[in-house]
Parts: structure tokens; sequence; C-alpha cells
């Protein structure tokens, strides 16, 4: 039992150690954070064996709160979800741990840093393990505080702190869903242990309903749509994702830990936990369903005219986690996890391999200013291209077999099903445009930088290039965990099996899927054919034949017209102003627009109430009296 | 015999009176008789129910009032002291330093 | 009749924390004018020495229970919870309040006796068996507090506080009064037993019963901070000196809880749907108006104030839900909040030293660089009050809206959850000053060994009820069980 106290244990040490006596440690504190990480993953890999031969555990500690005979414990519960997080947790938080060893070498708050860091994924480890709701929550909240600490950790720049106090307060909407839900699973099931409510939850208990002001409405969805609701704000989907683009003004280790491979996806993991109630409930179900596809597909439009390579990344994490759940509302539970963890695993690159763009360019992320680096820096270049083929979903890299398991189940989910596909499909398209524009303005093209930084552009340091290498090995491999087609092959689904309730099997019809895969890559193929058209042809091309023959220059410049016309009718004209316009108005006007109209609404309803204190005795009596009156009033409400 | 009717009718208007100056009058010193004329709308009722009810803790509970509106003005008197003599006035209205 | 002095003393035994209390607030008045102004400091502890014994007095009669002196004061688990928390609150008051008193220059001895007179006035409100007691108890606490709060004689904005919660106490007690008059006169009977013998047999519907029921509401909604009638309490919380502030959010606060439990709950019972019903509206606009009007302030004890007021909101909620699961939930609640906003004013009374107020929130900025202790336990404080888990906040507000679903008022625990994150802006607006900024100048803070005691208790409490409230929430539960 104590080796498996000691994976969320030993971070915590880690945080200890590094936050107490970080002052003198220095820069040693990575070395004791980088072995309380390391320490998890081993004890989590032998817990991993023990689950694979068939140990589940689930045990208490200490009893935390005591209602009469309601009891909420302290106690964790590894079981084959649980197990394949703790792997994808911890192997990452080691890989991330090590790289950030190289990207805030100097930096004043280095102890800090990896201080925050092990408090992180000590968060992260207590909430994949929790054995209740309550225990989850725990690790819920506090992984959200870290991530503000972390985002706001270069709290000079006021972008940061803003960002970091944009996080907490768009989480702590989303918690309180998560709150009430838990409330209502209380007061219905009596208890909060998994194992007990998923016990409970029968056919039976989805029929009840509640009366909530007068509209009747199931339990079972109710309490659903309210862990959603949590769900939404730490997995940043529709409405609640406007929190994680800014979340990028933390360091970049941070954004690749916290913002694409793990936290963000605490929301996943949640509702595939709660699975067996989610399934009770078909309109939850929908509902998740139709946000996930929805915001994948918003966020990828927003994805293709962004010009900070980080914040293309971001909506991209916006976007896949919106397949994740897309994966999880048609009832294919175990490809929505198996999507989490491969693409924890190629954001994670992807992430990691920004930062070392960015710091090969001196802190440079704007897209516009780079280009031409592919020869440059070789390594980050060859595992940033591996990490966006699995983005973009080709055989055979990783984010292919998992995101055609959800595109394949979406499919197979009936009606709203087939126009979810669609949807996702295009989706699919974009991911795969705007991962190759990336790559193409950054690594191909003529170099747009500022001579200074070029002067200084260098690969990073092997602490630096070393997890990325082993990322992108995994980005490459780690998806013939999930074969599809051929039986018993897909060993995590099998894996997965024993927890998740049987809602739905994909279809049986082998041709018509390897049809889809290919077609489905073949889009994907389209996209990147496109970037490339668009964003490496016409800006290189032109200017070296021109100087050679300047009678084809004139064709070609002609050519480079049609070209620019139709950047000007469809990039420009169409794809940009669409979406910049839906840029516009879903994230500025009606989302943001909405955020900051509430909060401006509070703010002004505090300055006017400000104006009625004010300060005069009489008025307070009179406000009192006035209180007296309306009180004695309600006698005709109430007799 | 007077009917208690009319002692529950006096102490409401006394009352009214009462809450009325509190609300109206700037001079604490008038605040705080209308006050007392709450308190003691208050202990009308309370003896005149006594007497009805022929119970006598009303009539204790009087003289308990009586005690504490006394201790209260004590308390009063002292702070609109110091306020006349740091600010130089006793009406309420001028009392708004802190708002908001 | 002649008894001996003896058979005195015997009778005297259920209230002897109370006869501890005074004497020993006496005995600091005498003291102090032979010490003319010196070692004041040395009473401090002394008082403390009272409190202490008091408290162990009270636990000693944990055993005896019932009704003394006609059924007056009344001696049950749920009169003694309270009291606990009243030693706590006092204890860390004059705790926080020693090295604060200097800096001010207005360290007299008097300020230990009112503060023990308070204590007493409000352990005789939890006891109360009788309208008689309540009254006197409310009048001893808020007549010692009136004088707290002008205790800076020469501020004018001390007198100010003092003045404004004179008149506003005095009005509220005014209507109180004249609700329990009418009250005497429908039951025959000041005693709450007697009141509520009477109520299961009367007609509900008499207006004249409603009456009065509003009239106690208004004034223990008063003492609450329940809006509407909360309107002194930025004013008074800022005019007071910090310290008294403190003391204030927590006693007096928690001792009008305890009376608005007893004669709500269990002397009104029979009235229960309609006091839940007025009571659920009182709760959600006191949440609504403590935690907006909490977001503009710039003074850090003006928002605190309201935090305090929107805290009032959320054990009004267990208050409405009623039952012994909403006793015991707002019994543990003010507990939680007595301990963590006297440790939340314990930091900000850090603050004020000769020459600087340290009452604006922008004076936090940098604390977390400059002293890291105070600015962690700031941290731990604010945290709680948020109410994040694992910090005791958390578990009160989950024990608060657990009852309210529980008691099928689901939409009153959305609303409390909704107000609960929107408080997350301004508690987090001093912890991002506090990490976030840099120190405008440099300055120390101002400690000493009696207010680090008292942090440390608050914090070790916030802390430790939080991961393992179990044995407090097991109290409070048992504790409640005397009260329906």
């Amino acid at each position: 039992m104590l080796k498996y106290i000691l994976i969320p244990l030993l971070p915590f040490f880690g945080f200890l150690i590094a936050g107490l006596f970080g002052k003198y440690l220095k820069e040693r504190a990575a070395t004791v954070a980088v072995g309380g990480v390391l320490g998890a993953f081993v004890f989590a890999v032998s817990a991993f064996i023990d689950v694979a031969n068939g140990t589940i555990i689930d045990e208490n500690f200490y009893s935390w709160i005591l209602i009469g005979n309601l009891s909420v414990n302290v106690g964790f519960q590894i079981d084959q979800l649980t197990a394949v997080m703790l792997m994808v947790v911890t192997f990452l938080s080691t890989l991330i741990h090590i790289y950030s060893i190289g990207y805030m070498h100097g930096d004043k708050g280095f102890s800090r840093f990896f201080a925050y860091l092990e408090l992180f994924t000590f968060f992260m480890l207590v909430l994949v393990m929790g054995n209740n709701f309550l225990v989850m929550f725990v690790g819920w909240e506090g992984v959200g505080l870290c991530s503000y600490l972390l985002i706001g950790f270069w709290y000079e720049k006021k972008s940061a702190a803003d960002a970091g106090v944009k996080a907490f307060v768009t989480n702590r909407v989303g918690d309180f869903g998560f709150v009430l839900g838990m409330m209502l699973i209380f007061t219905t099931f009596g208890t909060l242990d998994f194992t007990d409510v998923f016990a409970q939850a029968t056919p039976q208990l989805a029929a009840q309903n509640i009366d909530l002001l007068g509209i009747e409405v199931g339990i079972v969805t109710l309490i659903c749509l309210l862990l959603f609701v949590g769900a939404t704000g730490k997995s940043a989907q529709i409405p609640l994702y406007v929190w994680l683009p800014d979340a990028m003004e933390g360091p970049t280790p941070v954004s690749a830990l916290i913002h694409a491979a793990t936290m963000v996806t605490a929301g996943v993991f949640m509702v595939a936990r709660c699975a067996p109630l989610f399934s009770l409930s078909h309109t939850a179900m929908n509902v998740v369903a139709v946000t996930g596809a929805v915001t994948a597909l918003f966020a990828a439009t927003i994805g293709l005219v962004q010009n900070d390579i980080k914040r293309v990344i971001a909506y991209s994490t916006i976007s896949q986690l919106g397949y994740m759940f897309l994966g999880l509302g048609v009832g294919a539970f175990s490809a929505g996890i198996f999507h989490l963890t491969t693409h924890a695993f190629f954001k994670g690159l992807l992430f990691l391999a920004s930062g070392s763009v960015i710091h090969a360019l001196s802190g440079e992320q704007d897209m516009r200013k780079m280009g031409s680096l592919r020869r440059k820096i070789k390594i980050t270049y060859a595992v940033f291209l591996i990490g966006s083929l699995a983005l973009a979903g080709i055989f055979p890299f990783a984010g292919f077999f998992s995101k055609d398991e959800i595109l394949w189940s979406v499919y197979n989910a009936g009606s709203l099903g087939r126009s979810l596909w669609m949807v996702g499909l295009t989706g699919a398209f974009m991911t795969a445009f705007y991962s190759f524009r990336l790559i193409y303005l950054t690594f191909f093209g003529k170099s747009r930088m500022d001579h200074d930084v070029e002067h200084h552009v260098h690969e990073s340091p092997p602490v630096m290039t070393v997890p990325l290498m082993i990322l992108a090995f995994f980005s490459i491999t780690i998806g013939f965990i999930g074969m599809p087609l051929i039986p018993h092959a897909n060993l995590f689904a099998n894996f997965l099996a024993p927890v998740f309730p049987h809602v739905q099997h994909g279809g049986t019809d082998h041709g018509l899927e390897i049809g889809l895969m290919i077609f489905s890559v073949l889009v994907a193929a389209t996209g990147i054919v496109m970037a490339y058209v668009w964003y490496v042809r016409d800006t290189r091309i032109p200017d070296k034949l021109a100087e050679k023959f300047s009678g084809v220059y004139t064709l070609l410049l002609n050519k480079y017209r049609v070209d620019e016309l139709y950047n000007y009718l469809f990039v420009d004209g169409l794809v940009h102003k669409l979406a910049g316009v839906l840029h516009r108005i879903g994230d500025v006007k009606i989302v943001d627009g909405a955020v900051n109209g509430v909060a401006r609404l509070i703010g002004q309803a505090s300055e006017r109430g400000r104006k009625m204190q004010t300060g005069f005795v009489q008025e307070y009596a009179f406000i009192m009296g006035l209180g007296l009156v309306v009180l004695i009033g309600m006698y005709y409400v109430v007799k | 015999m007077i009917p208690l009717s009319w002692y529950v009718l006096l102490s409401a208007a006394l009352f009214t009176i009462g809450v009325v100056g509190v609300l109206t009058r700037r001079n604490v010193f008038i605040i705080l008789m209308s006050i007392e004329l709450m308190l003691n709308a208050a202990n009308i009722n309370l003896v005149a129910f006594s007497h009805y009810l022929q119970n006598l803790t009303g009539q204790i509970f009087v003289i308990f009032v009586i005690t504490v509106a006394a201790a209260e003005a004590a308390v009063a008197l002292a702070l609109i002291i110091l306020l006349a003599r740091n600010r130089g006035t006793v009406y309420v209205d001028e009392f708004n330093i802190m708002k908001g | 009749m002649l008894t001996s002095v003896q058979e005195i003393l015997k009778q005297l035994v259920p209230i002897y924390p109370e006869f501890v209390l005074i004497a020993f607030a006496l005995s600091v008045l005498v003291v102090d004018m032979f010490l003319n102004g010196r070692y004041t400091h040395l009473l401090g502890w002394y008082s403390l020495i009272g409190i202490v014994i008091a408290a162990s007095m009270t636990i000693i009669l944990g055993g005896v229970q019932g009704a003394f002196f006609s059924g007056t004061v009344l001696l049950d688990p749920f009169s003694q919870f309270f009291k606990l928390v009243f030693y706590l609150a006092c204890g860390l008051g004059i705790l926080i309040a020693m090295k604060y008193l200097d800096i001010e220059d207005i360290h007299r001895g008097e300020y230990y006796a009112l503060m023990l007179f308070a204590t007493a006035g409000m352990m005789l409100m939890a006891s109360a068996g009788d309208l008689i007691t309540i009254y006197l108890g409310l009048e001893l606490m808020a007549l010692s507090i009136y004088v707290l709060a002008g205790f800076m004689r020469k501020d004018s904005r001390s007198n100010e506080a003092g003045i404004k919660y004179l008149l506003l106490g005095a009005f509220s007690s005014g209507i109180m009064l004249y609700g329990m008059s009418l009250l005497y006169g429908l039951a025959g009977t000041t005693n709450l037993d007697g009141i509520l013998a009477f109520l299961r047999t009367a007609d509900l519907k008499n207006p004249v019963l409603f009456l009065s029921m509003v009239m106690l509401m208004v004034s223990f909604g008063f003492k609450v901070a329940a809006v509407p009638f909360h309107m002194w309490v930025p004013d008074v919380y800022e005019g007071a000196p910090t310290s008294v502030t403190a003391f204030m959010s927590a006693g007096p606060k928690v001792a009008g809880f305890a009376v608005l439990l007893r004669v709500f709950t269990h002397t009104l019972d029979p009235l229960h749907a309609d006091i839940s019903l007025l009571l659920s509206g009182l709760a959600v606009l006191t949440m609504a108006v403590g935690n907006v009007m909490a977001l503009s302030q710039t003074n850090i004890k003006r928002m605190l104030a309201y935090s305090s007021i929107a805290h009032a909101g959320y054990a009004l909620v267990g208050v409405a839900a009623g039952g012994q699961e909403g006793a015991a939930s707002v019994m543990l609640y003010v507990l939680i909040y007595a301990v963590m906003n006297m440790g939340a004013f314990g930091v900000v009374i850090m603050l004020r030293k000769a020459g600087m107020r340290g009452e604006e929130i922008s004076d936090f900025a940098g604390l977390g660089k400059t002293n890291k202790t105070a600015a962690f336990l700031m941290l731990i404080f604010l945290f709680s009050l948020t109410g994040i888990p694992p910090m005791a906040g958390f578990v009160g507000k989950f024990y608060i809206f657990k009852s309210a679903v529980q008691a099928g008022m689901i939409w009153l625990a959305i609303v409390g959850v909704l107000f609960s994150a929107i408080s997350a802006y301004f508690y987090l607006r001093v912890i991002m000053l506090m990490y976030m900024y840099d120190p405008k100048e440099e300055f120390g803070l101002v400690q000493s060994p009696a207010l680090a005691l008292a942090l440390a208790i608050s914090v070790t409490a916030v802390i430790v009820i939080g991961v393992y409230p179990t044995p407090v929430l097991e109290f409070a539960r048992a504790s409640v069980a005397g009260l329906l």
C-alpha cells in the first residue's frame, strides 16, 4: 500500500523541499524536484503493472467529513483508468521537469518554479487517484490554483498576472457546477465514493425527476450537466475556454504540462470517470458530444489566423479537447481517453518544441518574425514535424489512431452522429491546415527574423532536446497500442474495458471503416498541401525566379498575382475574414463580452451600491425600517 | 377599568413617533430621546400585558429595560461628548467621514 | 428567609463561568486604577487567565444540563458550544490587541474589562432561556462594544463608528423589545419553552404573532449583519480600532447566530415554513450585497466587513434550511468563520504601525517578498474565506450547502455557490497584490509574541479543521441535539 501513497507524496515532498529550502538549494532544487517526479513515475509503473495483473486498489485512509452515518473519506483508488492517467501524468511531468532545467536556467525564480511544478504534479495525482468526488475536487481546485500561480509566474508582465486571474475566475465558474453536482450526488446517493455511487446508478434512478424551480428535470441529467459545467471550465470548452489562450503567458514548460498535457484533460477524465452516470442520460451525453464537436470546429477556425506560435497550439489544444468530449459524448469513452493519452504526448511535444523555438529566437513568439529555421535548429524542426503530423492525424502517427477511433464511433452514433462526424472532419481538415501553416511559417520560407535574433539562433541544449526526442518517439509509436480493425489488437480499449459501460460499439463494417480512414487522411493531407501552396510557394519561388528569368518572371508574376488573388479571395478574403469574424464575434463579442459584461455589470452594481452607502446614520435606519416594512408586508404573501 | 386595547394603541403610537423621530431629527440628543420613546412604548406594552395577564414577569422586564436604557444613555452621552469635542457638532448628518 | 453565602454560591454554579469573567473584568478595572497606566499588557495576560479559567469551568460543567434560575438560564451542549467559540474569539481578540493598542496609544485596562464584559454578555445570550435574558445579554454585549468601537477617543473616525453603532444598535433594540412585548402579550410568558408550548396550540395565522416574529428577525438580523440591516457594518468596522473590528466580526456576530438559532429553530419552530422563506430571502440578499459590494472596496477593513456580511449570508442559508442538520451546519460554520476571520484581521493588524495606517488594500503590495510568513498566512486565511479545499472554510461551506440541498432548497444552494464563486475575485485581488506586485517601499511588520500566538492558533485551526474536520463536526452535531 505504501508505494501507492508514495506516488502523490513524493512530488509533495519535492515541493516542500524545493519550496522551503529553495534559497539554499538554488539550481539544485531541480535535482530534488526531478527526483520527486521520477520516483512517482517509478511507483506509477509498478502500480500500472499491478493493475494490469488484475489488482484494483481502493483504500480509505481516514474519514474526512463525517455527517451522521454519511462519511466522505480520504482515500485512493487505482483502477485501469487511473493507472493510465498515472502513467501519462508522471511520465510527462518527469520529462517536462527535465526540460525545464534547461529552459528556466538562470531565471531568478528557478526554485520557486520547480516548487510550483511539484505542487501541481501532487494535486494532479490526487485528482486522478481520489476514490471519491471530494478528494477529486481537492485535486481539481489544487491544480487550478497551481495553474494560476504558474501562469502568473512572470508577474512583472502585467498580461501574465491578468491571465492568471482570468484563469482562476473562469475556473471558479466551472467549479461552481462541480460543487453543485457533488452536493446533488451526496443527497441523492448518500455517498460520494465512486464505487458506491456508480453501483447505484441504475436506469430506475435515471427515471427519477427533481423539481427545479417548477421545471421537472431528470436527476441524473441534472447531476451530469452540472458536472459537465465543471469539465468545460477545466478543459476549456465553449463557453469557458477563454482562459486557455491567455494562459500562454506562463513559461512554456507550464503550457506544455498544465495547459496541454495534463490539467486541461481533467475535465475529460472526470466525465470518463463518471461514465456510468453519463451513460444513463441521453440528454447529458448529447450535450457533451455537441459541445465537444462545436468547440473542436470553433477553436480550429480561430487557430487558422493566429500569429503567435503558442496561441496556435493553444487553440489546437482546445480543439483537440473538443474531440475528446465528442468521443465521450457518443459513448466511446475509451476512444476519448485514448485521444487524451496520445494528445498528451504530441501536444506536450509541440509545446516543448515551440519552447525550443522561442528559446532559440531569444523569446520571439510571433511567427511573422520567423522563417527558414529548419536548417538552423534541426532537431527541433524534426520533432516539431513529427508532432504536427501526429496532430494532423496522418498515418502512422499517434493522432491518427485516436482521432479516427473517435470519428468512427461518432459516425456510427445515429443521425446526430453523422452530422457531428461532418463537423469533426471539417475540424480535422482545418487542424492539418493550421498546424502545417505553423510549420511552413516557422521553418520554411525566407527568414523574417530581426538581425540580432537571427545571429543568435542556436539549438537548445541536450537537457531540452532529449525530452523532445523521447516525446517524439512516443508521438510516433504510442498510437499502435490502440490498433483498429484487427480483433483484440486494441490493447488500450481492452485494458480500459472493465471501467466503462458498454454503451456502444463501433460498427463492424471493416470496409467502411478503412474507407473512412483513408478519406480522413486524405482530407488532412489536402489541408497540408493547401498550407504548403499558400505559405511556401507563393512567397519563395517568385523572388528566386524573378532574378534569373525576367521573361518568365512576368508570367510567374502573373501567376503570383493569381495566387495573390487566391490569397486575397480565400485566405484573406474568405478564410481570414470568416475566421476573423468568428474570432471576433465568438471570442470577443459573445463569450468574452458575456464574461466581461457580467463582470462589468457586477462592478457597476458595486459602484452604485457604494453610493447608497452614504455614511448617514438616518439613511441606514431608514433602510432598516424599510426592510422591516417589507418583511411585515410578506405576511400577505405567506398567509 | 381601561381596556387593554387603549394601552396597546398608545404604545403603538409612541413607537411610531419614536421611529419617525429617529428617522427625521438631526440632533443626536433628540434621536436618543426618540429611541427612548421606542423603548418606553415597549414598556407600556409590557406593563399593560402584565396587568391584563395578572403575571409579574412583564413588570420585571420593564425594570430591566429602564436600567439598561439608563446605561445606554450614559454610553451615548460619553460618545457624544467626544464627538462634540473632536468635531464640534452634534448633528448626525455631519458624521459621515466613513461611507462607500 | 436568609440563606447562607455558601448556599447562594451553590445556586450560582451554572453561571460560574460568566461569574468568573465578570469578576476578572471588575478586578482589571480596579487594578488598572492602581497601576496608573503602566504594565497594561500584564492585564491582557491576566484577562486571558480569566478566559482560560472560565473555559475550563464551562468544560467541567459540560455534564450539567438543565434550566436554572426559573428557566432564565439554560445549560445545554448548544450553549456550551457557543461559549467555547466566544472564549476563542475573545482570547484571540485580546492576543492580537496587545501590541496594537500600544501603537494606537490607547492601551488602557478598560479595554480588557470591556472585552470580558462583552464576552459574558454573549455567553448569557447563548444560554438564554428567556426573552429577558436574551435582552440583558445582548445589551451587556452591545454596550461594551459601543465603547470599544469608540475606544480611540481622539480619533474622530473611531468616535463616529461608536456613535453610529450605538444609534443603530439602540434603534434595533427598540424594535426587538417591541416585538418581545407583543410576544409576551400573546404567550403570557417570556420563557422560551413557554412560548413554544403556547405556539403549539396557537393560531399561527395571527398577524400580531407574525409582526413580533418579524421584529425579532430585524434585530437579530442587525446583529449578524444581514441585508438590509447591515448598513452599519462597513462604517463601524472601518472606524473601530482594528483589534475591536476583529473581535466584532467574530464574537457578536456568532452570538447573534446563537440567539437566532435558539429563537428561530427552537422557540418559533411552529412557524418554520414562514421563517424559512423569509430567511432564505434575507440570505440571498445578504450574499449578493456582501459579495458584490466587496468587489469595489479599497480599504481592507471595509472589504473584510463586506466579506463578513457575505459570510453571514452563507450561515443564514443554514438557518433557513433548518432542522438538526441546518443548525449544526451553522454552528460549524460560525466557528470556522470566527477563526479564519480573526486570523485575517491578525495579519491586517501587523501592517499598522506608527506613521502607517496599513488599511488600504494596496498596502499589501509585495508583502509576499518583504514578509513571506505573513503573506503566506494571509494566503491561507483568504483561501479559507474563499472556500478552497482543503482549508476549513471549504468544509464549512460544504456542510451548509449540503444541508440546504438536503432540505430541498437546491436553488438556495445554487445561489450560494454562485456568489461564493464571485467572492474569489476580491479575495484573490489581495493575494495577487501580495505575490505579483513589487512593494511600494520597504517596510517591516509589527510583530509580537502575542500576535504570533494568535496567528499560530488560527492557522492551525484553519488547516486542521480543513484536513480533519470530523471531531469538530461531530461536536457541532452533538451540541445541536439539545436545541431541537
